[in-house]
């Protein structure tokens, strides 16, 4: 198998799902989109959950440091959309309790601009953040990053005149499609893909199997987290503020543990450390929260009546986190990744890696 | 401010301090043994006292029985959830541990929320802790005694536990060095197995004061709790005893003088806790009483 | 080096993949203006959105009590069936969003109820209004819910007039001069009414200085001694602290623990049987508002709900239950009105609701889509809570 093949596949995958986004969005050749508008937005959830999976595998999975502060970033992207793409008479009919402060109050700019700011805004949290606390190791970085969301998540709450507090935000311009989100998706895989095949993937995983081994090696022990910290926060504010402006309303309720553990059930379930595990555990989870809702529906079987549980959702998902740590440790991929090879090559002998 | 209102704040945050004292001791004991966040022991709070409040509600059993039965039974979800959850990943890297702790946290918190329901309850609270005594302008309830006395009985306990007994001196081989201590023909499994059975024991005694003191109990009552206290042990030096005692003091008094002398930041409570935890981390990692150790490679 | 089992999982997941996406899309639908094709055979389908787990659980169930035992009573409409489709909003935004366009498109339902919950409302809003179906909320009470969206409606009276009627009740029946604040900065609900309420009061009593103090607390905080210990310092007529009921029985217990005797106030989340439960004797005396009372039973609808509720669950149906009915009714009124099922239609009839008579009240919908209407005013008195007084809106 030969790297041209390799490069046809890829380019060929990619055309055939831009057909199939322009085809859902917007209808193709006069054909409509063969989906409704619940269906899209499920596959609109589900893009934007790979991304963020994604982040927090690039620093969970792939270097090895286990941060639990996810919810945090995607608040600071999803605000900083709100507040940078909101009309400004939107914001008056918001903030009728609190004024905005300027110059919030009268800025507007375009919607991938904002996305670009959350992104960066985020990046910038993310740098702050980890300068003190990649020095800690395991589970106190797991505290402290835990810490430093809720922290965001109270400021979010406190800070009336720019978040308008507790009352959350509404009409956030609702520009966020399968375009956007698949794109999204699209290029942290992409991303990643570069990133862990080049020396900087090769460090972070050194880091992840023995720090002192890698910095014995030469590599900059520091940088390298701290690269995987920022860029996480950049991909999940960007995640944020897609999702903020999916749902056109946030509140700083939506970014507490339970987001970040959603997130990590997806990147475990994948596998910590797999590109591959954590798209097809983030698609099968977000479908599965849809698909799930009949375990807590009543179910009528003819006379028999079965009173629905609600809330079983959680307790499932939850039983199925240990599960899979307790017995299947490397989730659904491992350390594993798709390749081309693995569907066309002849040879499944030997030789062929990815 | 007056002496009489600097007291009264005072008497308000000992009694808070007291509260999380007893609660972070567990969480310190633990971690001091097998170098574990237990994501659950919060929620074991909150297990506990919802056994109290069925027992006395649905087999009417006085008080004294329901909370004795409340310890007995959260004892031994405690060391179930060690020997189910957490025993099989022994040699798992410390983060495998650390997503299963936060599984069973979860597990326990919709489990709740599915078989409880998620409305607060009214927590059964005896007479004689309900009444109030007034030392001069300062008011005083029967709990704000009663709490840190329980908390010095059990520090003492666990003291002479700890420091006087095999069994306390197989758990201080462990946490010093878990593969040595195995060399020494120590049954490690079995001395896990009995910090849990302590650590979940003062987990539900520190549930059942807590319901007490505030008396409404919801399924997520134990979360905030639980990481607060653990941000009071490593305040004070994780794996000290003393020192989560002294953590739960900083904590419960810091808060409350916090709200009492800016009351614009109140809001920022929580926040609070959690800048103290990341400044001990950063500035004095071993917390306040704990020692210097190196780490190990 | 590949292994064949590994290989064989990928197409597996591949054609599994392809089998669902396909699976999950229709012959394309015939282009489709909005509304049309809702009401098919002989069936017109209301959509109910609640939070029937998370933390909003137990209003959402009571909301879908009120809802169901509507629909019982009256299950027809020009006609046709009334069917109601529940899709539990599980108390997530994210969720609630779902929640409606699924209702909207795969159930085609002609209106949507709901939800409890102002934010849960707010996240359903645009998709209401791109889709042009019109929702009416039972107890959302934050004024962003129908604010510039011409497809929501509610039944319920909104944060400023409540606020407004406790200042009202403070200062001409308690005879305050003074009171004191307490919310819960994470509560939108507690934050929009202490509001209202500081403006209406400073209003009554012409003193910015009336309002004392504004002291906040988190979600989750249990321990309210150290701002309690400020307010006995204060000395206020009254206090007014809405927020969740457990925060409000165990504030009102630790104040009087402190030798606080002014009165507590509060709003309609307070009206739980659990508030007096956990506050006990300590919150006797105790006064809020909320939106009807079994005792204050005004209209003949008010007769026939009380009696069917109590009948059918066997206890006393609270406010929410109530409203959950209103909302069917005014529906279902609406539709009659406009004789016919298209959302559009409905949309139309329900802006232009006067007068009518409602359980909780006489509903007349305003150019926000907001109810005004009566509130009531409730004591807790040897451990029930007691109607006192019925105030009109202005």
């Amino acid at each position: 198998m030969t790297r041209k093949n390799n490069y046809l596949y890829t380019l060929m995958a990619v055309a055939a799902l831009a057909v199939v986004v322009a085809w859902a969005q917007t209808g193709l050749f006069g054909l409509l989109s063969p989906w409704d508008a619940y269906t899209v937005r499920i596959m609109n959830l589900c893009a934007i959950n790979i991304g963020l999976g994604l982040a927090l595998n690039l620093v969970n999975g792939f270097t090895g440091q286990f941060s639990l502060g996810h919810a945090g970033f995607m608040a600071i992207g999803a605000y900083t959309v709100a507040l940078l793409a909101m009309s400004p008479a939107v914001k008056q009919m918001n903030f009728f309790m609190v004024p905005l402060i300027a110059p919030f109050d009268k800025i507007q700019i375009s919607f991938w601009a904002g996305i670009l700011w959350g992104g960066l805004l985020s990046a910038f949290f993310g740098f702050l953040i980890g300068a003190p606390v990649l020095r800690l190791r395991g589970d106190y970085l797991a505290i402290a990053t835990l810490g430093f969301a809720e922290i965001i998540r109270v400021v979010i709450i406190n800070v009336k005149g720019l978040t308008n507090g507790a009352l959350g935000l509404k009409g956030i311009p609702v520009y966020t499609n399968l375009w956007w989100t698949t794109a999204y998706a699209g290029l942290t895989v992409l991303l990643m893909v570069r990133l862990i095949k080049s020396s900087y993937g090769r460090a972070l995983k050194a880091i992840r199997e023995d720090e002192i081994a890698a910095q014995a090696m030469g590599i900059d022990v520091f940088y390298h987290k701290m690269l995987a910290f920022v860029l996480a926060a950049f991909i999940a504010g960007v995640g944020g503020g897609l999702q903020a402006s999916l749902i056109g309303s946030i509140d700083p309720a939506m970014y507490k543990l339970p987001l970040t553990f959603q997130i990590l059930l997806m990147v475990v379930l994948g596998g910590m450390g797999s590109i591959t595990g954590t798209v097809i555990a983030a698609t099968i989870v977000t479908a599965l929260m849809e698909i799930l809702r009949f375990v807590e529906s009543p179910l009528t079987l003819g006379a028999i009546h079965l009173p629905g549980i609600p809330g079983m959702r959680m307790v499932v998902f939850s039983l199925l986190l240990i599960v899979v740590t307790l017995f299947y440790s490397h989730g659904l991929m491992g350390d594993k990744e798709f390749s081309w090879d693995l569907l066309f090559s002849r040879r499944t002998k030997q030789g062929v890696t990815q | 401010m007056t002496a009489t209102e600097f007291l009264q704040h005072l008497a308000n945050g000992v009694s808070l301090g007291s509260l999380y004292a007893l609660i972070a001791i567990g969480y310190t004991m633990v971690y001091g043994i097998i170098r574990l966040v237990n994501f659950a022991h919060g929620d074991l709070l909150m297990v506990a006292a919802y056994i109290a409040f069925y027992g006395i509600l649905l087999f009417s059993l006085p008080w004294p029985l329901a909370f004795i039965v409340a310890v007995v039974l959260t004892t031994l979800i405690g060391v179930t959830i060690e020997r189910v959850a957490y025993r099989p990943l022994r040699d798992a890297p410390r983060i495998t541990v650390l997503i299963s702790a936060i599984g069973v946290s979860f597990l326990l918190e919709n489990l709740g929320l599915v078989v409880f329901g998620g409305r607060s309850k009214a927590f059964y609270v005896p007479p004689f802790f309900a009444a109030i005594n007034h030392i001069g302008e300062t008011a005083v309830p029967n709990l704000v005694w009663f709490i840190p006395l329980v908390t010095v009985a059990l520090l003492l306990i666990l003291m002479h536990l700890l420091y006087r007994t095999r069994i306390g001196m197989a758990m201080r081989a462990v946490a010093r060095d878990l593969d040595t201590a195995r060399l020494m023909a120590i049954d490690v499994d079995q001395v896990i197995s009995f910090t849990f059975m302590v650590g979940s024991s003062l987990a539900a005694i520190g549930g059942l004061m807590w319901g007490l003191k505030f008396p409404q109990i919801n399924p997520l009552m134990g979360a905030m709790p639980g990481l607060k206290c653990f941000i009071a042990a490593v305040v004070g030096g994780i794996g000290n005893i003393g020192g989560a005692v002294v953590g739960g003091f900083v904590l419960g008094v810091g808060e409350i003088l916090l709200v009492a002398f800016f009351p614009e930041l109140a809001g920022y409570r929580d926040a609070f806790a959690f800048i103290l935890l990341i400044l001990t981390l950063l500035i004095r990692p071993t917390g306040l009483l704990g020692e210097r150790v190196a780490e190990k490679v | 080096m590949v292994n064949k089992r590994m290989r064989l999982l990928a197409w597996a997941l591949i054609g599994l993949l392809v089998l669902t996406t396909v699976g999950c899309a229709q012959k394309p639908a015939e282009p489709q203006k909005p509304g049309e094709s809702q009401a098919e055979g002989d069936v017109i389908k209301i959509g109910v959105f609640e939070p029937m787990t998370g933390d909003s659980a137990a209003g959402g169930q009571m909301t879908w009590e009120g809802i169901e035992l509507a629909n019982k009573l009256h299950n027809e409409v020009l006609g046709k069936k009334v069917e109601l489709v529940l899709v539990d909003n599980k108390t997530d935004k994210n969720e609630a969003a779902n929640a409606v366009i699924r209702l909207i498109e795969k159930e085609k339902v002609s209106a949507i109820i709901g939800s409890y919950g102002s934010s849960l409302s707010m996240a359903a809003g645009p998709i209401v209004l791109e889709k042009k179906v019109p929702a009416v909320g039972c107890s959302p009470t934050n004024p962003l819910v129908t604010k510039d969206n011409p497809y929501y409606f509610r039944v319920c009276f909104i944060d400023p007039f409540q606020g407004s009627v406790m200042a009202k009740y403070a200062y001409e029946d308690l005879g305050a001069k003074t009171a004191v604040i307490v919310r819960n900065v994470a509560d939108a609900y507690s934050v929009g009414l202490n509001n209202y309420f500081k403006e209406a009061f400073i209003k009554l009593t012409g003193d910015e200085k009336s309002i004392l103090a504004e002291l906040d607390y988190q979600q989750g905080d249990q321990d309210f001694t150290a701002q309690l210990t400020s307010i006995k310092k204060l000395n206020p007529d009254v206090i007014f602290a809405p927020g969740p009921y457990n925060d409000g029985a165990l504030m009102i217990k630790q104040a009087r623990g402190l030798g606080i005797t002014a009165p507590f106030m509060g709003g309609d989340t307070w009206e739980a049987p659990e508030f007096i439960q956990i506050g006990g004797k300590d919150v006797e005396g105790v006064t809020l508002s909320t939106h009807y009372s079994v005792d204050a039973a005004p209209t003949e609808a008010a007769k026939e709900f009380v009696d069917a509720y109590k009948e059918k669950f066997n206890k006393e149906p609270n406010a929410f239950a109530a409203l959950g009915y209103d909302a069917y009714m005014v529906i279902l009124d609406a539709i009659e009105r406009a004789n016919s099922y298209e959302p559009t239609a409905i949309r139309d009839e329900l802006a232009k609701t006067v007068g009518f008579k409602g359980v909780t009240g006489t509903i007349t919908l305003d150019e926000n889509g907001d109810a005004t209407k009566s509130a009531v005013i409730l004591q807790v008195q040897d451990g029930v809570f007691k109607y006192l007084t019925t105030v009109e809106p202005d």
